[in-house]
């Protein structure tokens, strides 16, 4: 058994006050609080300070019912399900016994969330598992006392208090409002995970009878009395500002109120500050169709203030970067030149990915009513705080004033970190001088968006007569981030060894993007490695766990950032699932594994030829994230990703003509659809003792690299620039 | 500006609207039925869709007075108590993630199992492909209208 401290320094991550209805409410730090500083942490984060806030709050009601509120954004990882599952497990109640609830509005609940990183579940494991161990506790102290007895004479269960050598039981519900005098122990138990219920068990999302009969659930079907619509416009390209417009006509239309030029500039704008335009025309009404319309009839001045960039252009600049560009971030193992010179063996291949939009299914929007001194907002963002301060400093507004409250969200892949639609909607409620709720149409979504990075990355690799790999190196730019990882696999397994990432200019506003560098690294790496898997006879699991062994048993240079030992795990997992090695007619196969957001995944990828176009009929996925809390939530986190890196692998671009993104809408930005995704995609967890790692980004990244694999094996084509659907020439 | 009666889940209303007004528009801004879904407006993402009489249409692509007098059906209206069989096995197979796209998914795969209580995978595929779910849940959303057909058969 682990215990765990309920206080740091004297103060305490734990409240218990008496229930307004009965019973007991206790109040704790769910740490969702890591300060939003960077899309993508690095592990090992100091303990913050808003540890100490309270957040989540469990009650207890006398009839030994339990409420949880969980204060948590919920953008389709299912986290609102599977953390209140932490919460009981250690309380120790029947999942029936359980209600979830999101956290009423406006009383400071919502504080310190971020959804992003796959940190949900990461940072929250401990917070959720002391609040619940020290409510089963407090309810046993209080048992102890009413019966005279000792803590060791009296066990819990399911909701029940019983003496050990007698007969008295008592329930929760019923001694919870005693349990409220309780001092709170400095100290609890917690579980040891093989006495876990309800952990690793299915439970079925608690919002699914609200998703199926249509409630109003998301940011745009929030409603307020008195609520004015609103849309926006923003130049047609990157590198444009507005100057003016046709105002007055606009203010005719029929159903607009409003018209006019806002600006959210803001004073040491921070990373999730990122936007492309910071003026844009504001139309305001009460019905969405008659803004769309006034929006169509917009004559504006736009002026350029910067380089009209094409893809054209972003394809050279990626090229020169690579050849001639700044290195940000390196790993040098050894002496990859001469290695390079002595190999016998080597080969060097060039891989590319566009731009992507995130393409949340519902466009962003935000509600904000904004008064002399106060500002409240409400909408679908994974960064509160973060806008909150925003907002702060758009409206020059002390901190305390403000509110921002989270709906739930309809997907998130990354864009809701980004809060600039929430600051549009502040200044256009302060304009007005009321309540408002601002629209973004698909195309305003897709053409101003926080896009992924396009990327361009040249890997080499040296094998000797026996086919062994001796030298490897990888040179990454992307604009305007390179997408190398230099401590990553193969880091620590080739004795001579490069990485080098590259940045270079662009004024096209990019942000984190599930899994960002990953998201492109893992397909190009694992298809590499594939190349050279063959070029050295080898198969390509084999091939892999070789490295791994090396990196193991005698790692070379400094530390790398992986566990080889894991990472070996779910490769030797999916072999044996997949029964990789069996050869089905007409069945083409490809493997590949990735390690990010500290989960390991491999993917092992059935694909056939199916009226002359690839497609993947069968995956079998495994998985390493340490614990598993909501098994079933688990596997379909897990099938998403695989089905968006195959979507965005094969299909997705944002390409640019002189500033403007020449896909707007669906029509011409593809996403994977009902035919092209697989029949069937299986999950298997390795089964451990570790603590949980996130779910949203893991599933994605080696997907891309296994659809690659397959591919080759069905066209005999290797596949080195996505999207893979328009390089098919053998294909179509 | 016109007037229109529109038979919205078994209700007479009445909206005063531009008659090129999209039902969409009509049922989120006017009726206050947000349960149907604004994803593209253009016809590519089904996220929208309704019934019109029994038919699954696109209420982005539908004006407001070409509805006439044929009934419409939303997600809120699709089962009294949300136990039509299409929402069970939605609920069966704990189908979504993010849940936007849900709506539209269920509105279409009831009219198609209406036509076609007992599909083949491929025309499942065929008749949800217009049908995005941006989080991947396709897998699951097949299993379900497998899941509901069989019940339905039952
Ligand atoms: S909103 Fe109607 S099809 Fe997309
Ligand atoms: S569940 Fe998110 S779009 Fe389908």
């Amino acid at each position: 058994m682990t215990k765990i401290r309920t206080q740091y320094n004297r103060r305490s991550f734990l409240k218990v006050s008496a229930a307004a209805s009965g019973g007991m409410l206790i109040g704790f730090s769910w740490l969702n609080g890591c300060k939003p500083n960077t899309p993508e942490p690095e592990p090992g984060i100091a303990l913050p300070n808003e540890w100490f806030d309270i957040n989540g709050y469990i009650k207890i009601g006398d009839t030994g019912l339990v409420t949880i509120y969980s204060p948590n954004p919920e953008i389709g990882q299912n986290v609102k399900t599977s953390m209140p599952m932490i919460v009981a497990e250690e309380l120790d109640v029947p999942w029936e016994n359980v209600v979830v609830e999101q956290a009423p509005l406006n009383t400071g609940f919502y504080q310190n969330q971020f959804a992003g990183g796959s940190l949900s579940i990461r940072l929250s494991w401990n917070a959720l598992r002391m609040a619940g161990a020290t409510g089963k506790r407090m309810l046993m102290e209080a048992a102890a006392k009413e019966w005279g007895l000792q803590l060791a004479d009296i066990s819990a269960s399911e909701g029940v208090i019983k003496e050990n050598n007698g007969e008295r039981t008592v329930t929760y519900g019923e001694i919870a409002s005693k349990a409220v005098g309780i001092e709170v122990p400095e100290e609890v138990d917690l579980k040891s995970p093989k006495d876990f219920k309800l952990i690793g068990t299915s439970i079925k999302n608690v919002d699914g009878e609200k998703i199926v009969t249509g409630q109003p659930l998301f940011g745009l079907d929030f409603q307020r009395e008195g609520m004015s619509l609103a849309m926006i416009q923003h130049p047609p390209s990157f590198g444009m500002t507005v100057k003016d417009f046709n105002e007055e006509e606009i203010k005719k239309m029929p159903g607009v109120k409003d018209a006019f030029i806002i600006d959210t500039t803001i004073n040491e704008p921070d990373w999730f500050d990122e936007k492309g335009f910071k003026q844009l025309i504001a139309i305001v009404g009460d019905s969405t169709w008659e803004l769309m319309q006034a929006k169509k009839a917009i004559k504006a001045n736009w002026e350029s203030t910067g380089e009209l960039e094409s893809s054209s252009m972003h394809k050279e600049r990626l090229e020169k970067a690579l050849v001639s560009g700044t290195v940000t971030e390196s790993r040098k193992d050894g002496n990859p030149e001469a290695a390079f010179k002595r190999a016998a063996k080597v080969i060097e291949q060039t891989y590319t990915a566009p731009f992507m939009a995130h393409n949340t299914l519902e466009p962003m929007n935000f509600f904000a009513n904004v008064t002399e001194d106060s500002a409240e907002l409400m909408g679908p963002t994974q960064t509160p705080e973060a806008l909150e301060g925003s907002v702060a400093k758009l409206l020059d507004l002390p901190l305390e004033n403000i509110t921002v409250d989270m709906s739930r969200m309809g997907g998130g892949f990354g864009r809701r970190l980004y809060v600039h639609f929430g600051l549009e909607a502040a200044a256009i409620s302060k304009k007005i001088g009321g309540p408002v709720k601002l629209i973004y149409s698909r195309e305003d979504d897709m053409s101003q968006g926080t896009y992924r990075p396009t990327y361009r990355s040249t890997y080499k690799a040296g094998l000797d007569e026996n086919n062994n790999l001796i030298a490897f190196s990888v040179r990454g730019a992307g604009l305007p981030d390179g997408p190398v990882f230099p401590n990553r696999f193969p880091a620590g397994a080739v004795e001579n060894y490069l990485a080098e990432k590259i940045s270079a200019d662009t004024n096209i506003t990019t942000g984190a993007w599930r899994a960002p560098r990953s998201n492109f690294t893992a397909g190009a790496e694992q298809a590499f490695l594939d190349e050279v898997a063959e070029l050295a006879g080898k198969d390509p699991i084999d091939f892999r766990l070789e490295l791994f062994e090396r990196a193991k048993n005698n790692p070379v240079g400094e530390e790398y950032e992986y566990d080889a030992e894991r990472y070996a795990g779910v490769l030797k997992l999916v072999k044996e699932k997949a029964n990789w090695g069996s050869n089905e007619p007409n069945v083409f196969r490809g493997v590949a594994a990735y390690f990010c957001h500290s989960t390991y995944v491999a993917e092992v990828f059935d694909m056939v030829m199916e009226k002359g176009q690839p497609k993947v009929k069968k995956v079998w996925c495994a998985v390493d994230c340490g614990i598993v809390i909501n098994r079933d939530g688990a596997i379909n986190m897990m099938q998403g990703g695989v089905v968006d890196g195959i979507g965005h692998a094969m299909y997705s671009q944002l390409t640019f003509e002189n500033g403007t993104p020449k896909q707007m809408n669906f029509d011409r930005y593809q996403l994977i659809r009902h035919s092209q995704a697989p029949d069937d995609i299986e999950v298997f967890f390795v089964e451990n003792e570790i603590d949980p790692t996130g779910l949203g980004e893991p599933g994605l990244p080696p997907a891309m690299g296994a659809l690659a694999n397959a591919m080759y094996k069905a066209t005999g084509q290797r596949y080195y620039n996505q999207p893979f659907a328009t390089e098919r020439q053998v294909i179509g | 500006m016109a007037n229109f009666k529109l038979k919205v889940n078994g209700k007479t209303q009445e909206v005063a609207v531009d008659p090129t007004t999209p039902m969409l528009w009509v049922l989120r801004d006017h009726l206050k039925l947000v349960g149907t879904k604004y994803g593209c407006g253009i016809a590519q993402c089904g996220a929208c869709t309704v019934h019109l009489d029994d038919n699954a249409v696109r209420s982005c692509q539908l004006p407001v007075s070409a509805v006439g007098d044929k009934e419409i059906t939303t997600i809120e209206g699709l089962s009294e108590n949300g136990d039509h069989p299409v929402q069970k096995a939605w609920i069966e197979e704990d189908v979504y993630q993010c849940g936007y796209c849900q709506a539209g998914q269920i509105m279409n795969a009831s009219a198609f199992l209406k036509k076609n209580p007992n599909p083949s995978d491929s025309e499942i595929e065929s008749a949800m492909n217009g049908n995005i779910c941006r989080c991947g849940t396709y897998t699951r959303i097949k299993k379900a209208i497998k899941t509901a057909a069989n019940t339905e058969n039952a």
